[in-house]
């Protein structure tokens, strides 16, 4: 089959406005000398930006979707588990896809030279995992209820507890970095990144559910969080589709 | 209909989940065509960003992605195409990739040989985006770059370094990179 004379491609919709922080937020600090201060140029949305990455199976490990597991013993905290749909902003599931996460333990501290927080370190923790979404989009972690911690950004600063979300979608206009916050958490009024968000109903969707039907009686707590990624506009193919 | 999660910073300890070891190797270690791309990621003081991660994405040698939404077939090529790698305390990142093929653009364009990037950082709230073009390809005709104020454009074009490029990005003051709304 020969290349069509032009490309249809399928675009993606550009988030409404407040959907995501801006670049230069004065509570959180370190934006001062990290955000471009010319304007944004648009990109159209190219052979470049509908494809990404297809990241599958060989990336992942053994234990990669139990944080709990993988050490000589088990780690300290609540544990929880986090189960949730990957989906696209017209409600399809993605599938076969990479998350990724990272967290602190129970304590609020990171496995990471950096962290100077003198909360202990578990040596059963490393607060890292990875798992591909199923054929529906689910995907799910087992880990430990991560602490929140101080940090140095205003005074008497804590971060609310939460976990780091990665996500790819499936084209580099879907790329998402997130952190999934727990519910009723007393720590979100003062919290600059949380807060960064200028639409409040786009925070309540960085906020899990508790989950009772996921509980693991004498076991586990569990949390609901899914993650939605831009959709896709109404393309040509589509509806051509349609009309057979 | 589901609203978009919002984007979060990945924090300054991105380092604990998101390298892999061979994240910098877009192509296998074997590959005879294999160029590398380095440089900084520098704040608007000029200094080295250490808590920094960027991601590329492009295509083949033949101007190909092996994924299903290229609407020019499939492809088999085992190409990875990707490539993430973290900043170390002095700011370098390095990928080890191909020169990507030249892309078909919109109305009859030939878009020039580029690398989509992803900046990832502690202080950035939102990933920003750039893209990578080469100083010894021809770029003259490319819709993308077409579209960038001329004074900035050499901003968005590595050059030639050893056995590679140099690509630096500044995420702000003199000499900012060009960052694409997506």
């Amino acid at each position: 089959m020969s290349a069509p004379a032009e490309l249809r491609l399928p675009r993606y919709r550009r988030d409404p406005e407040g959907t995501h922080p801006p670049l230069d937020y004065a509570g959180y600090r370190s934006t001062v000398l990290r955000h471009p201060k010319e304007p944004l140029i648009v990109l159209p949305h190219l052979l470049t930006e509908v494809t990404g990455p297809a990241l599958g199976p060989g990336r992942i490990g053994e234990f990669d979707n139990d944080l709990t597991k993988g050490h000589a013993g088990e780690p300290q905290g609540q544990r929880i588990i986090v189960t949730g749909r990957l989906l696209d902003g017209d409600g399809r599931p993605i599938r076969d896809s990479l998350v990724e996460i990272w967290q602190a333990n129970a304590g609020g501290r990171y496995r990471h030279t950096g962290d100077r927080w003198p909360s202990p370190l578990d040596p059963n923790f490393d607060g890292a995992g990875r798992t591909l979404t199923d054929s529906e989009g689910r995907y799910t972690f087992t880990t430990i209820k991560p602490g929140a911690y101080p940090w140095k950004n205003h005074d008497n600063a804590w971060r609310p507890a939460h976990i780091h979300f990665s996500v790819f979608g499936s084209a580099f206009t879907q790329r998402l970095v997130t952190q999934m916050y727990f519910p009723e958490d007393p720590l979100f009024s003062q919290d600059p990144i949380f807060n960064s968000i200028p639409d409040e109903k786009a925070r309540q969707r960085m906020i899990a559910r508790f989950d009772l039907d996921r509980t693991e009686a004498e076991w586990a707590l569990a949390f609901q969080f899914d993650i939605v990624v831009r959709g896709r506009e109404a393309s040509v193919f589509e509806d051509e589709e349609d009309e057979h | 209909m589901p609203e978009t999660t919002p984007s979060q910073t990945v924090g300054p300890y991105l380092s604990i989940g998101l390298p892999w070891p061979d994240g910098p190797d877009v192509v296998p270690a074997d590959e005879p065509a294999a160029v590398r791309i380095h440089g900084r990621v520098l704040d608007g003081a000029g200094e080295p960003v250490p808590d920094a991660m960027i991601e590329t994405w492009q295509a083949d040698a033949g101007g190909r992605f092996d994924h299903p939404d290229d609407p020019r077939g499939p492809v088999a090529s085992g190409f990875r195409g990707f490539g993430r790698c973290p900043t170390d305390p002095g700011g370098n990142y390095e990928i080890r990739t191909i020169m990507p093929g030249s892309l078909p653009g919109p109305a009859d364009s030939t878009q020039a040989p580029h690398i989509d990037v992803s900046v990832f950082a502690r202080g950035l709230l939102h990933r920003v985006v750039t893209r990578i073009y080469f100083e010894d390809n021809d770029n003259s005709g490319d819709p993308v770059l077409a579209s960038v104020p001329e004074a900035r454009r050499g901003t968005l074009v590595a050059t030639k370094a050893g056995d590679g490029y140099r690509f630096d990005i500044r995420l702000q003051g003199e000499g900012e990179t060009v960052f694409f709304d997506v």
